[in-house]
């Protein structure tokens, strides 16, 4: 995959590949209505995400979760402080991916169309943009769905298509925004694994928003737990083991067992 | 193939009843022709109704193109301009409120006899429905996806094209079909302002010199007119826009 930006790393990034994400003192309100006072979604958040590390941010509901995400993104500005992908404040669309949690896909296209039109959003022609596409097919093992319509396609199904989308364009840094969050409990396992894997094949810089903290700790390198609104960081845990991991044994292994102790405490 | 015998099974009931009432002693013959007459006069002046459809059918088909077109293109215009669709709604729902009837005529002076005025209160009457529903079907789409395409870096026009437009196309022939059966009453409002022929002039004569069964035939054929174009709409709503059956739940 080629990445057609030249992004120049952030300074901190370990890994010279791929630029980081800084948030320094970031601070974001929201006015509802006309009368009301501002509601303070993020206040004073510091958060550094590394070059081709993963990044998991677990927090209640309404923490300003999405509201981070959509700030990386660069669909959102802050109110107040800096929001750095790859070392400069310009152009931070062009340089994420955004991967919202519903998987939005166009019920009037095929799967290789849905996925392919992150393609044509940069001006590529249909055809092919849909030929660009299908290599990953094959590869993340959507073989044969390509002409399915997003009806025929199971959930986690879809979801696939809606993360090639995201992968497509090939940018170095990814926001995901509870991208599970509607699966059932076994085809969200599944998920799991099949995005660890297609990380592993693919590396990039990763924000990946969850409420579920087995989630986290199974995809992440790092896990951020971020206080009710204003959403502040107050824990973050470094989880051991390269990725993609063994789900099994990390189910019995006593430190992740022990993170996700600290982590639920954390969450009150 | 139920839904056919359930139509079938109320038509007949229906026109049973039209027959007993125009059988009944009471009721003049020169204000119910009875089925049998009808299809009589049918028979009988086919020609000649024919011949006048045809031509209210003309006045119906531009009328309906130009409001399509316009009526479309001004929805897409008030879509993407917010100071348009906030200038140009009320003006929108205003038009919809002049009485055609009384329109009619000055349509008649201001265009003379032949088809122009007809077109136009055909234009007119079809474009409010077809307008409300594509804007409606524009803004239809959620804000997320508008969010997941800014993300993309699509442009405006790319977002319009490839997920607004599409997104609208149930709408708008959910308009067009309500365009569809109200168009064929706007050419006959046209005709009776003033017309050398069509099947509105037939009817409207038919009524004046009391040829009741021949009125009835042309209301017959401008009925038939209105629902069959009404099928037209919705065989290529489902033609164009496949996904949206499959979507419905069955």
């Amino acid at each position: 995959m080629q990445t057609k930006l030249q992004a120049t790393p952030a300074p901190e990034a370990r890994s010279a590949h791929r630029p980081g994400v800084v948030l320094s003192g970031v601070q974001r309100r929201f006015t509802a209505g006309r009368r009301r006072e501002p509601v303070v979604a993020l206040h004073g958040l510091d958060l550094a995400v590394e070059g081709e590390e993963v990044l998991g941010v677990v927090g209640p509901s309404g923490c300003g979760k999405s509201t981070l995400l959509e700030l990386v993104a660069g669909l959102q500005e802050p109110d107040a402080g800096e929001v750095c992908v790859g070392g400069a404040t310009a152009d931070r669309r062009a340089a994420c991916s955004y991967m919202p949690q519903r998987d939005l896909l166009l019920p009037w296209r095929d799967a290789l169309g849905n996925a392919a039109i992150a393609l044509e959003c940069q001006g590529v022609g249909r055809r092919e943009a849909r030929r660009r596409a299908a290599p990953l097919f094959e590869r993340f093992g959507l073989a044969q769905f390509e002409r399915a319509r997003p009806s025929e396609l199971s959930g986690g199904m879809r979801q696939r298509v809606a993360f090639l989308r995201t992968l497509l364009p090939g940018r170095p840094v990814l926001a995901l925004d509870e991208p599970f969050a509607a699966l059932d409990a076994i085809t969200r396992t599944g998920m799991q694994q099949w995005l660890a894997d297609a990380l592993a094949s693919e590396p990039r810089t990763v924000v990946l928003v969850t409420h579920d903290i087995e989630e986290a700790l199974f995809l992440a390198d790092r896990v951020v737990v971020l206080s009710p609104r204003p959403g502040r960081v107050v824990a973050e845990l470094d989880v051991p083991g390269e990725r993609p991991r063994d789900r099994r044994a990390a189910v019995t292994d006593p430190e992740l067992a022990r993170l996700r102790e600290l982590a639920l405490e954390a969450l009150g | 193939m139920r839904r056919v015998a359930l139509v079938t099974l109320l038509l007949g009931a229906l026109l049973g009843a039209w027959a007993w009432v125009s059988s009944l002693e009471s009721v003049d013959d020169l204000l119910v022709a009875s089925p049998g007459e009808t299809a009589r006069a049918l028979a009988q002046d086919w020609d000649l109704l024919w011949s006048n459809a045809l031509v209210t059918l003309r006045e119906v088909l531009i009328g309906l193109a130009i409001a399509v077109v316009g009526g479309a293109g001004a929805a897409v215009a008030m879509h993407l301009s917010r100071v348009l669709r906030e200038a140009a709604y009320p003006l929108l729902v205003a038009s919809q409120a002049i009485p055609i009837v009384v329109l009619a005529p000055i349509f008649v002076l201001a265009f003379d006899y032949g088809i122009g005025p007809k077109v136009a209160i055909v234009a007119l009457i079809c474009f409010f429905p077809v307008t409300v529903n594509v804007l409606d079907g524009l803004r239809s789409v959620a804000p997320e996806q508008l969010t997941l395409m800014r993300s993309l870096g699509a442009s405006r026009l790319r977002t319009l094209a490839s997920v607004e437009l599409p997104a609208a196309l149930p709408a708008f022939f959910s308009g067009l079909r309500i365009a569809a059966t109200v168009s064929v009453i706007g050419a006959v409002f046209g005709e009776w302002a003033g017309a050398d022929d069509g099947l509105g002039r037939l009817v409207l004569l038919g009524n004046d010199q009391l040829q009741t069964p021949r009125v009835y035939a042309g209301v017959a054929i401008l009925t038939a007119m209105a629902v069959a174009l009404f099928c037209l709409a919705s065989l290529a709503e489902r033609l164009a826009c496949p996904w949206n059956r499959d979507e419905r739940p069955a």
